[in-house]
């Protein structure tokens, strides 16, 4: 790990129509480290994932990946990431290698180059036994194991990791992060990952941010999250930093909308 | 080039690989081959038009190549659900690549099954002018499913929910179908429902591929397939716009 920033956030605000889903937020991760974006439903982590990743132009302020802009250089920057989506993304009527085989070619990678990585992750993610069977076969760990290997085919700087662990038993979330971690060590890949789990930051992350209704609230290691709060615990920082409200409950009859259409459109 | 190859590899081979959606949407067009068939058979005869197999058989491969070309764009609706798209949307290749391999595809397939339902009427009867048109008909149909592959990839890029393609189904693709003259003659219609006709890009498909397989055509062969290609070029044109403005 080095000190310098591979991503860049100054002053970026998204707003969707009278909705301010990213307000005036800063920050910066280092090249090489495992960044945790903390924060409840509706904070705003999967629309600066959706900024940083190409898919969503910022309201106002500026972002940098490795340097480039993501608004000025699209496909620059998506070479240099790698991403896992809150929603998952794979082709379930094709093979575990298909869908390897698909993203390879998409991004450029030489044939040779890409079946000797398949074999690598599939084998390191432990799903090279079953290469050939169709993806909606699989269970939901696999699924979601499958998509990381996926996303680091082409050997990308940044891996985003938007909510991995949902939905998965504590034994396949151990084992993903015992993985994320291995990779993070042996290929220096950057990992920008968003959890609701405390104890996952708090694990894997070498620092986390915590972001509520848009803007950043706080930033630094678990260690010093606890102190500036003084609280004894993460968990009991995250509440003290976002306050105790119940955010499902306190939203709005439009937000409950939008959630329940989320599920049909993605 | 490889990109446009591999995902229209995945359209094929995902075809191939639904045997059972194969044979399920053989069941409309037998439907009507054979209700059509014995039930209009009869007074199509008596008409002086001739075998109606002969006439049907063209309409009916015309048909399902609209339907399954149309299908694609259900697909396109199902990859945004399950979110294989969002994958091809942030890899660094530029959309145009993506939309020309999955409308290709989507073509392909639809040519597959016009082959399918074309061994079909061979069985049930209808036998083509000579075995040499035969690849010329398979242009013509090429050009059908082509055509309807990227009109489906616009239709796609613009609706999001299934609903609207259902809607879509019933007041765009099944009059599509029912003017074009893939089941009754294009000859002494009312003014109003040929001025319909002619404006359905299908009527000129039916009528090529009637023309080059049975040489009985409305328009003529030269005509239909520049009528093709015209709307073929617009439309995939429009499909790729439409695509381009795609958010995930
Ligand atoms: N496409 C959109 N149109 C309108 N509002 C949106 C859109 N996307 C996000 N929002 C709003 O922006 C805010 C932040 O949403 P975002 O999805 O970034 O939150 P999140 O932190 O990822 O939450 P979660 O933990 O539930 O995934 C929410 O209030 C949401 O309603
Ligand atoms: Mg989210």
């Amino acid at each position: 790990m080095s000190d310098r920033a591979i991503i860049r956030v100054q002053h970026v605000v998204k707003s969707f129509g009278k909705v301010t889903a990213v307000n005036d937020a800063s920050f910066e991760v280092r090249a090489g480290e495992i960044f945790a974006f903390l924060g409840p439903n509706g904070a705003g982590k999967t629309t600066t994932i959706k900024m940083l990743t190409t898919l969503l132009r910022p309201t106002s302020g500026t972002l940098e990946l490795d340097g480039l802009d993501p608004t000025q250089h699209q496909n620059e920057v998506r070479r240099r990431f790698g991403v896992v989506f809150q929603d998952p993304s794979l082709d379930s009527e094709l093979t575990a290698w298909e869908n390897l085989d698909i993203h390879g070619v998409l991004y450029h990678v030489p044939r040779h180059i890409r079946r000797e990585r398949s074999e690598t992750l599939l084998k390191m993610f432990e799903l090279w036994d079953r290469r050939d069977d169709l993806v909606k076969t699989f269970s939901g760990g696999m699924k979601r194991r499958l998509e990381i290997a996926r996303g680091l085919l082409h050997t990308p700087k940044v891996l985003f990791l938007d909510e991995p662990t949902l939905g998965l038993d504590p034994q396949s979330r151990n084992q993903m992060w015992t993985l994320v971690g291995n990779l993070n060590r042996a290929e220096g890949v950057t990992v920008f990952l968003t959890t609701h789990y405390m104890d996952e930051a708090d694990r894997v992350a070498g620092r986390i941010a915590v972001i509520d209704h848009g803007r950043i609230v706080a930033i630094g290691s678990s260690a010093e999250l606890k102190q500036q709060t003084g609280a004894d615990s993460l968990e009991a920082a995250f509440l003290k930093l976002t306050g105790t409200t119940i955010r499902d409950e306190s939203a709005t009859a439009a937000d409950q909308m939008r959630q329940v259409s989320r599920v049909w459109r993605r | 080039m490889s990109v446009i190859y591999i995902l229209w590899l995945r359209e094929v081979k995902k075809y191939l690989r639904s045997r059972v959606q194969i044979v399920a949407s053989l069941g409309s067009p037998l439907m009507y081959l054979a209700v059509l068939g014995f039930g209009l058979g009869p007074v199509f005869q008596r008409a002086g038009e001739g075998k109606y197999i002969q006439f049907m058989a063209p309409g009916v491969i015309g048909m399902t190549v609209l339907f399954t070309s149309m299908f694609s764009g259900i697909a396109m609706l199902w990859d945004r659900q399950f979110g294989f798209l969002k994958e091809t949307l942030v890899a660094p290749v530029p959309r145009l690549l993506i939309m020309i391999g999955r409308t290709l595809g989507g073509a392909t397939v639809a040519v597959l099954q016009g082959a399918l339902i074309f061994v079909v009427t061979l069985i049930v009867g209808f036998r083509p002018a000579s075995l040499l048109a035969v690849p010329l008909a398979f242009l013509v149909i090429a050009l059908i499913a082509v055509i309807f592959s990227a009109l489906a990839t616009a239709i796609g890029s613009s609706i999001k929910e299934m609903q609207g393609f259902q809607m879509v189904m019933n007041f765009l693709v099944m009059p599509l179908f029912f003017l074009s003259g893939a089941i009754y003659p294009l000859e002494g219609l009312p003014k109003v429902l040929a001025a319909f006709t002619r404006v359905d890009p299908l009527t000129y498909g039916v009528d090529g591929v009637r023309g080059v397989l049975i040489g009985r055509t409305h328009f003529g062969v030269t005509l239909d397939i520049a009528v093709l290609l015209g709307v073929g070029i617009l439309f995939v044109m429009f499909g790729a716009w439409r695509f381009s403005k795609l958010e995930a």
